[in-house]
């Protein structure tokens, strides 16, 4: 057991799994923080699940899983964006249909093929290859990079859209811009913690976040802290206990979330 | 030439129409007030003004070199979301990006200025309380802050004093005033006429037409503010 454990955080899995995870968890993070507060919390399961259904056509029709899925992806995050703002159709319906209709897509695609139903469902730590952390690398620095350069922008677009475009600016541009890095982040991050539980990343620790701070900036901090703390202590303590990793991510978030919650009423009680 | 013109503006709404034949000026230094009963285009003409609403017919142009980034805006407190974390100091720094270019981070100049609006509205030792827990005149002040921090040529504030008590509607209008006697030129959206008369140089009354344009003093003895003051 212990020869295995060794050889399991010192080998490159687990140096892979840890560059992968943390930036992903930073990525998702930092997103999740505008996108829950623009009530858009729901996509990175919808994005997820249309990320598996190309993935599993890509597979079926012998093209390319990532290239055939990430700008169908992206599109898709584009179009929901614009579908919550302007149609008839409310923005979790909407996020809700594609979600369950890709979902489907996918199950029948993926039949007959060798494609590992479970792993594209549950994500596997172990399965991240020199590839994925290449890949991982490249989206997170844009990702960083974006959200650095924008950062007040991506604030004023999250408090007050009307505001920026009063002023002149393009709301519809940075609206954009975090359509398509959460896509991105999604099926990126899919393949390391599956589609069930990428919007996990991306919801609670800005949930727990909020509950801690006041500041934009001090959630935005606070939700990438506890982002990459979950996944570090959820990453060791699932190779321990030989449980899934995205599972044992998903628990712990809960209960921090929960502390966050239980330490809000308190403070709001004390005062 | 005005600072603002309109000529024979239509406005709509998915092809309904709701103001039409509109056509009046503001000159630098003005504060003009649009009154007129709920529906009757208000909000809509303040939408078409900041460019969120496309004009259906007519013109609205901006005269003495004014571009959009100049004007700053007051919305009405009710558009903002229940627990949203920002800071006093965030929210007001946010004004200053129209005026940023494709790099928005805040330099010395940016951090000087928001300091100097939120100390002369009064809420320099709230920067850094959560915008969320202030009360409605101090959220107002905070916004205020925001807008006045562009250092804009044009405001245009939406219904003031919308769920304001009456001390803190008296005191808005005092801050009004002296934006007003600092020379900026407004363009309010209000239902509160007769206040509107106390700070206005111009009153356009509306109801899906003009039904006036002209000065204050025109207005008090026209047959149309006759009839809306009840005198």
């Amino acid at each position: 057991m212990l020869d295995y454990l060794k050889i399991l955080f010192t080998g490159s899995i687990f140096a892979n799994a840890l560059i992968v995870g943390v930036l992903l968890s930073v990525c998702a993070s930092l997103l999740g923080v505008s996108l829950v507060l623009k009530k858009y919390a729901m996509i990175g399961d919808g994005l997820s699940h249309v990320s598996f259904a190309a993935m599993a056509v890509a597979v079926a029709t012998g093209q390319s899983p990532l290239a055939f899925s990430l700008p169908l992806v992206m599109l898709t995050a584009f179009l929901l964006l614009r579908l919550s703002e302007k149609s008839r159709v409310k923005g979790d319906a909407a996020i809700a249909v594609v979600s369950t209709a890709a979902l489907a897509v996918g199950a029948i695609a993926a039949r007959g093929t060798n494609i590992d139903i479970e792993s594209y469902l549950f994500g596997s730590v172990v399965a991240v290859t020199r590839q994925d952390v290449i890949l991982t690398v490249a989206v997170a620095a844009v990702t960083l990079l974006l959200y650095v350069l924008f950062y007040n922008r991506i604030f004023a677009v999250t408090f007050d859209e009307t505001y920026l475009a009063a002023g002149g600016g393009h709301p519809a541009v940075y609206n954009a811009v975090i359509a398509i890095l959460t896509a991105v982040t999604v099926v990126v991050g899919m393949r390391l913690v599956g589609a069930l539980l990428i919007s996990a990343l991306i919801l609670f620790p800005p949930l727990s976040a909020m509950r801690l701070f006041k500041s934009f900036r001090g959630v935005v901090t606070a939700a990438a802290v506890l982002s990459v703390f979950s996944f570090l202590t959820a990453l060791v303590v699932s190779l321990f206990l030989d449980v899934s990793t995205s599972a044992c991510i998903v628990l712990l978030d809960l209960l921090i979330f929960g502390g966050a919650a239980l330490f809000r009423t308190l403070q709001k009680g004390g005062a | 030439m005005a600072l603002l013109t309109c000529e024979n503006l239509c406005l709509a709404y998915d092809k309904k129409v709701v103001l039409s034949g509109l056509s009046f000026t503001v000159e630098r230094g003005n504060c003009l007030c649009v009154v007129g009963e709920n529906g009757s285009g208000k909000s809509t003409l303040m939408k078409a003004l900041l460019g969120l609403l496309p004009v259906a017919g007519g013109t609205i142009s901006f005269g003495e070199g004014l571009s959009r980034k100049e004007i700053a805006y007051l919305p009405q407190q009710s558009v903002f979301q229940e627990n949203f974390p920002a800071s006093v100091r965030e929210v007001v720094l946010s004004g200053r990006l129209s005026r940023k270019g494709f790099l928005s981070f805040y330099n010395r100049e940016d951090r000087q200025t928001a300091e100097r609006y939120m100390e002369k509205l009064g809420i320099l030792s709230l920067e850094d309380s959560s915008f969320q827990t202030l009360s409605g005149g101090q959220r107002q002040r905070v916004l205020l802050a925001r807008a006045l921090s562009s250092e804009p040529e044009l405001l245009l504030i939406d219904e003031p004093t919308t769920g304001l008590d009456p001390v803190m509607t008296g005191d808005f209008y005092d801050l009004l005033e002296e934006i007003v006697s600092l020379g900026k030129t407004v363009i309010m959206v209000t239902h509160d006429t007769a206040a509107a008369l106390r700070y206005a140089t111009h009153i356009l009354h509306l109801h899906n037409r003009p039904l006036f344009f002209g000065s204050s003093e025109a207005y008090q003895n026209s047959a149309v503010g006759r009839k809306y003051l009840g005198k």
